[in-house]
């Protein structure tokens, strides 16, 4: 342990000595993980206005929004997933569950809007709910529990629409209401992109003040550790899980105003990109580490390239390489970062 | 901090028997493992304010005993008592609420979290008022506060930064984390598991310091350890474990650190070595 006194020996010296500036940004990285996406998204601003100076026009950054909103969602429920060390790939498929169902009963069995929403909600928590409930009831690892999911929930919403889309000029107003938009100064804003600003608020709150939050990450960090110091582990995992699937019933009802249906088809890559934001937010595949920030920079930086590039007349291509590289990257530089010590 | 009722006065130094209710004690504990027997009918008493060190062999039960006494297992027959009632604790939660505190031998920390996060994990404070209740939000502030209390009562003032990562801290710096974990939250009795296994000369010293620091308040403390010079340091009393049983109870003034080594390997027994009278 170091002393206040002046160091005597040569490890202690050693213990006192100057960081280097590569170990200062690390431990800068270390206690804000946020900074590297952050810089990420400043510098990819700046060279794609340098490249086509559109790309910085209030009208092109209002689409980037609304581009982001639906996977930037998604992204806040992985988040959830990923900080307890989990991974889930029924992302996409609990969407299409919830969203059929919901747009199917209200456009034939007349089912007011609003309970519809609801209804699209609860089926996602019930669905988030059950891989929870498989992750800690038989002890599957996350992975394997939500692959299944994934072609279990997706057949299931295929089953009940019949593969068939619903318009949302068939459906009640308040289910496409997410797709309306308003002017904010010089933005045109989305209820949709409200909705998910105000998830982000309301979720990154929930992580880092209350004690829910705390739980989230220790049972990530080292589960056997949280156990011993008294937290029941497979209920934190069970209600991240739950609330991860709330959220993407949420996404589900952005979804259809931002599509303008309810298309079983719209959302395909969902999985992977709301991983991929999730990562280059600077949030550990390993668990206990990141912070809900860093998504919301991950899933702008992805929004940022696709936007950016098409804008600079490149090859969409492009945008697939770009993001794939920085996906790595994010990893590299979070696999540094571990490494940090006193 | 919690306040204690015991007073530190006058320890047991001595085999003899203690009139005294003990804090903590267990009455012919038995825990099998299928045809492996890991407690064959212990006995264990721990006295108000006195440092009991658990020794034994490989094998011999020291930490299926300590596991009974902290819920981390339950006994197959016989009881136990806190502070003369009988107890049952089925979950390590049960002990802890019980006002038993444990540090693991891994310390159950969370290495990414900070020192006063991991100091109140699994016992968070919240604020005052609504925002505390309706919104459920942590007294952050004062919860570092008390973290940097706590750490500097058991005269740990070298952590300034309590909202550093754990993973960021040496070893014996980890160490005094659990251990101000358990003083901090431990009313009754605190069980440490191992805690110089892994440290260097000068933490350990440490952590014996911070052992005496928390009976100094009065507070009984039960140390599993391999380390005999450790033990004869701190100790009041030396509970030997072999082969499942109790092989007697020596204190640091009746025997000499080969003697209760011998006792401890079956060299020698009690009965042949009662040790010197000391009273």
């Amino acid at each position: 342990m170091t002393t206040t006194t002046p160091p005597t020996s040569a490890a202690q010296q050693f213990a006192l000595r100057r960081h280097s500036p590569l170990q200062r940004v690390q431990h800068l990285l270390h206690a804000h993980p946020a900074i590297s996406p952050f810089l990420v998204l400043v510098l990819a601003f700046v060279v794609f206005a340098t490249l086509n100076p559109r790309f910085a026009s209030p009208n092109s950054l209002s689409l980037v929004l609304q581009q982001v909103a639906v996977i930037g969602a998604l992204a806040v429920g992985q988040t959830l997933i990923i900080l307890t060390a989990g991974i889930d790939l029924s992302v996409g498929a609990i969407v299409i569950l919830a969203m059929m169902l919901s747009a199917k009963l209200a456009e034939g069995q007349g089912l007011p809007g609003v309970l519809a929403i609801c209804l699209a909600v609860a089926v996602g928590a019930a669905a988030g709910a059950l891989n929870g409930a498989l992750v800690t009831r038989l002890r599957l690892p996350p992975f394997i529990v939500t692959l299944g999911t994934l072609s279990v929930f997706t057949a299931i919403g295929l089953l009940y629409s019949g593969g068939q889309s619903v318009q949302a000029t068939d459906l009640p107003p308040v289910l496409s209401w997410t797709g309306e938009s308003f002017p904010l100064g010089p933005f045109r804003i989305t209820i949709g992109v409200v909705a998910v600003v105000i998830l982000y608020l309301a979720v990154g709150f929930a992580l880092a003040k209350t004690a829910w939050g705390r739980h989230v990450y220790a049972v990530g960090d080292d589960k056997e550790a949280a156990r011993l110091a008294g937290i029941r582990v497979d209920r934190v995992l069970v209600s991240a899980y739950l609330v991860a699937g709330a959220i993407y019933g949420i996404t589900a009802w952005i979804l259809i105003g931002r599509a303008g249906a309810a298309s079983p088809n719209a959302i395909t890559d969902a999985n992977l990109e709301s991983i991929t934001a999730v990562v280059i937010g600077g949030t550990s595949l390993f668990g206990g580490r990141g912070a809900l920030l860093g998504t919301l920079l991950g899933a702008l930086i992805v929004g940022f390239f696709r936007s950016g590039l098409s804008l600079a007349g490149v090859d969409d291509q492009y945008r697939v390489l770009a993001v794939g590289l920085l996906v790595i990257l994010a990893v590299a530089v979070d696999q540094w970062i571990r490494k940090v010590r006193a | 901090m919690t306040a204690t009722t015991h007073t530190p006065g006058s320890r047991p130094r001595t085999a003899e028997p203690d009139r005294r209710t003990p804090v903590l004690s267990a009455r012919g504990l038995v825990k099998t493992f299928g045809k492996v027997v890991g407690l064959d009918g212990v006995d264990l008493d721990l006295y108000p304010g006195e440092v009991l060190a658990v020794i034994g062999d490989n094998g011999a039960g020291k930490s299926t005993l300590i596991k009974c006494l902290t819920g981390a297992l339950t006994p197959d027959a016989g009881q136990l008592f806190l502070e003369g009632r009988p107890a049952h604790f089925k979950r390590p939660q049960d002990a802890r609420d019980a006002g038993i505190e444990t540090v693991y031998q891994s310390l159950a920390v969370a290495p990414a979290l900070d020192i006063a996060s991991n100091l109140f994990l699994g016992r968070e404070k919240r604020r005052r008022g609504p925002l505390g209740t309706v919104f459920r939000m942590l007294d952050q502030k004062g919860m570092r506060r008390e973290a940097a209390q706590a750490l500097a009562d058991l005269g740990i003032g070298t952590l300034q930064n309590v909202a550093q990562a754990v993973e960021t801290l040496s070893g014996g710096q980890r160490q005094a984390v659990s251990v101000a974990r358990a003083a901090a939250f431990g009313s009754k009795v605190i069980v440490l598991d191992e805690p110089t296994a892994a440290l260097g000369v000068k933490e350990s010293t440490q952590v014996l310091r911070m052992i005496e620091e928390v009976r100094s308040r009065g507070l009984p403390v039960i140390l599993i350890s391999h380390n005999m010079p450790h033990v004869f340091e701190v100790a009041d009393r030396i509970h030997i474990q072999r082969l499942g049983r109790c092989a007697g109870v020596v204190t640091p003034q009746s025997h000499t650190m080969p003697e209760t080594v011998a006792i401890m390997t079956g060299a020698t027994t009690l009965e042949q070595t009662p040790g010197r009278t000391t009273t």
